[in-house]
This record gives C-alpha cells, sequence and structure tokens, in this order.
C-alpha cells in the first residue's frame, strides 16, 4: 500500500526558494507566473491497514513541522 | 563544572564548542554520541553544537531532534539543566519542541558567514549574566537557515517575557523581529545562531563569546 505526504509551508510563511523559482521563471521568460510556493512530496510504502491516524502521526511527530507547514496524506490506489 | 557535548553524524562545530568549555571550566566535556539514550551521571551543561546534522536532510535539525539522546536532554532540560544550543543545535532544539518557532531559509537565500553585531537583550539568564543589557557585541554566524520564525503570539510572548537573549543589530537572514536567540520559559535553554565559541581567544580576533561561558560557569558552580 502506497501513501503520499504533500508537505506545505504554511500560507504566510515566506518562501525564500518559491520566490527564487518565481524570478528563475521570469529570466527564462515566462510572463504568466504569479507566485510560487515550493513543498515537498513524500512516498511512502506502507504495510497493509496502515491507518489514517497513523499517517497523519507521522506527519506530526517528523514529516512536517507543524510550526511552519501544513500536510495531506494522499492514499494511492494498488495498481 | 560537568559539560557534556552532543554528537551528531555531520555535526562540525562539537569539537570547537568542546574547546571553548574547556578553556572557560577547565574540564573537557564529555562527547555524547546521538545513538545513546543517557547522559553521562551528573551533567550540569548541555552543549548542541553546529553544523549539519544529518546532512540537514527533511529539515535542518529534524532528524537530530528525534534521535535517542534528546530524549534524556529534555528530560535535563526540564529538571533545569542548562542547555545551549549554538547555529545547528539552535535548529535542533526548535524542532525538538524545547523551543518555540521554526528557522527557515535565510531571507537572501545566501549562506552568510560573518561577524555580525548582536544586542544582549537580556542579560539576567544564566547565560548572560557576563554581559550588560543593551550591549552591542560581535559574534561570527555561519548558516543558510537562520531565518528565525514564529507566529506574533509567540513573538509578543518571547519579547513580554524577556525571552529574547540577542537580537541583531543589522540586516542577517530576515528574522522576525531581528531575534539572534531565545530563552525557554524556565530561562535554563539558549538557543541561538551566531557562535560564542567562535570568539573566545584573541586569535579568533574578538573575544565577545567568552563571557556566555563564563557567565554561564559562574551561575552553575
Amino acid at each position: 500500500m502506497k501513501a503520499r505526504v504533500f508537505v506545505t509551508l504554511k500560507p504566510g510563511v515566506l518562501d525564500p526558494q518559491g520566490k527564487a523559482i518565481h524570478h528563475a521563471l521570469e529570466g527564462l521568460g515566462f510572463a504568466g507566473v504569479q507566485d510560487v510556493r515550493a513543498g515537498k512530496l513524500i512516498e511512502l510504502e506502507l504495510a497493509e491497514g496502515t491507518s489514517d491516524d497513523e499517517i497523519a502521526e507521522m506527519c506530526r511527530k517528523l514529516l512536517a513541522n507543524t510550526v511552519i507547514e501544513n500536510f495531506k496524506i494522499e492514499r494511492l490506489a494498488a495498481a | 563544572m560537568k559539560s557534556a557535548v552532543l554528537v551528531f553524524p555531520g555535526s562540525n562545530c562539537d569539537r570547537d564548542l568542546a574547546v571553548a568549555v574547556e578553556q572557560v571550566t577547565g574540564r573537557a566535556p564529555a562527547m555524547v554520541w546521538h545513538r545513546t539514550s543517557e547522559l553521562p551521571d551528573g551533567t550540569d551543561f548541555i552543549a548542541i553544537p553546529g553544523g549539519f546534522s544529518y546532512g540537514d536532510y527533511l529539515r535542518s535539525g529534524a532528524m537530530a531532534a528525534r534521535s535517542p539522546i534528546m530524549g534524556a536532554v529534555a528530560e535535563a532540560a526540564g529538571r533545569g539543566v542548562p542547555v545551549l544550543g549554538v547555529c545547528n543545535g539552535f535548529q535542533v532544539l526548535t524542532e525538538a519542541g524545547l523551543l518555540p518557532g521554526a528557522l527557515m531559509r535565510n531571507a537572501g537565500l545566501h549562506f552568510v558567514c560573518r561577524p555580525v553585531g548582536l544586542k544582549v537583550e537580556n542579560s539576567q539568564s544564566i547565560f548572560t549574566s557576563a554581559y550588560q543589557s543593551g550591549e552591542e557585541i560581535s559574534v561570527p554566524v555561519a548558516h543558510h537557515d537562520g531565518n528565525y520564525q514564529a507566529d506574533a503570539e509567540t513573538l509578543d510572548r518571547l519579547e513580554g517575557e524577556g525571552r529574547i537573549a540577542f537580537r541583531y543589530t543589522g540586516e542577517v537572514n530576515g528574522s522576525a523581529r531581528s531575534i539572534a536567540g531565545i530563552l525557554n520559559a524556565q530561562g535554563n535553554v539558549l538557543g541561538m545562531m551566531p557562535h560564542p565559541e567562535r570568539a573566545l581567544e584573541p586569535a579568533h580576533g574578538n573575544t565577545d563569546g567568552r563571557r556566555l561561558f563564563e557567565g554561564l560557569l559562574e551561575a552553575v558552580s
């Protein structure tokens, strides 16, 4: 069983990395970019039956720093 | 004073910190590997060094904050044992929840490595008692993730409770309210981005960091 965890900066938290990417896109001539926020995607290979609560606990304890980051869990259907 | 310096894979200021502690206290600290879950008996000062623990994987300090030794550090901190985190050590303390807020990528995106001016905001703590309140000192920084951020309520609380130990006197990394170092509520845990151990003897070009260790020694003994 697979799950994906998306870790993103909370709204309002300054994202210097996103800003740099934004500038680089503009430098390449992409004019329509309004804003860029960078985050992380973490893929987990999990034992069958791992609950949403357990995954959320992994996020709170390690994968995300909830002072500055939000997380979203997405389960992937078995192939 | 019986000191301990923690060592994580990727720590690189552990020896500097050990030399500083030994020079000031006259006793070499125990170097404590992160995999052990206990501190030496009678440890009365814990120092968490700078560096790039675990290669800064996931977030600076994130992995180190969950390593076995940190349970013992939290327990000791709860008993009032002084804990100093410098640079990556500050990041580890925020990740471990022993200090509020988070240290993010420098606002200018550059690694900043130079002496910076600091204003001593609180000279009442065990770490800063050898300084005068409002005194300006110079201490080197060397970091990529030193941009201190917390929500407005937390920042107000830090200010109101006198828990901002040091502030930058100029722009360094984008830190909220120019915060360079903060204390926990009990005042026995200090995290700071500047490196006092690198301003210890005349050969360093400046000895402004020395009084931090001298004041602590006096407070502890």
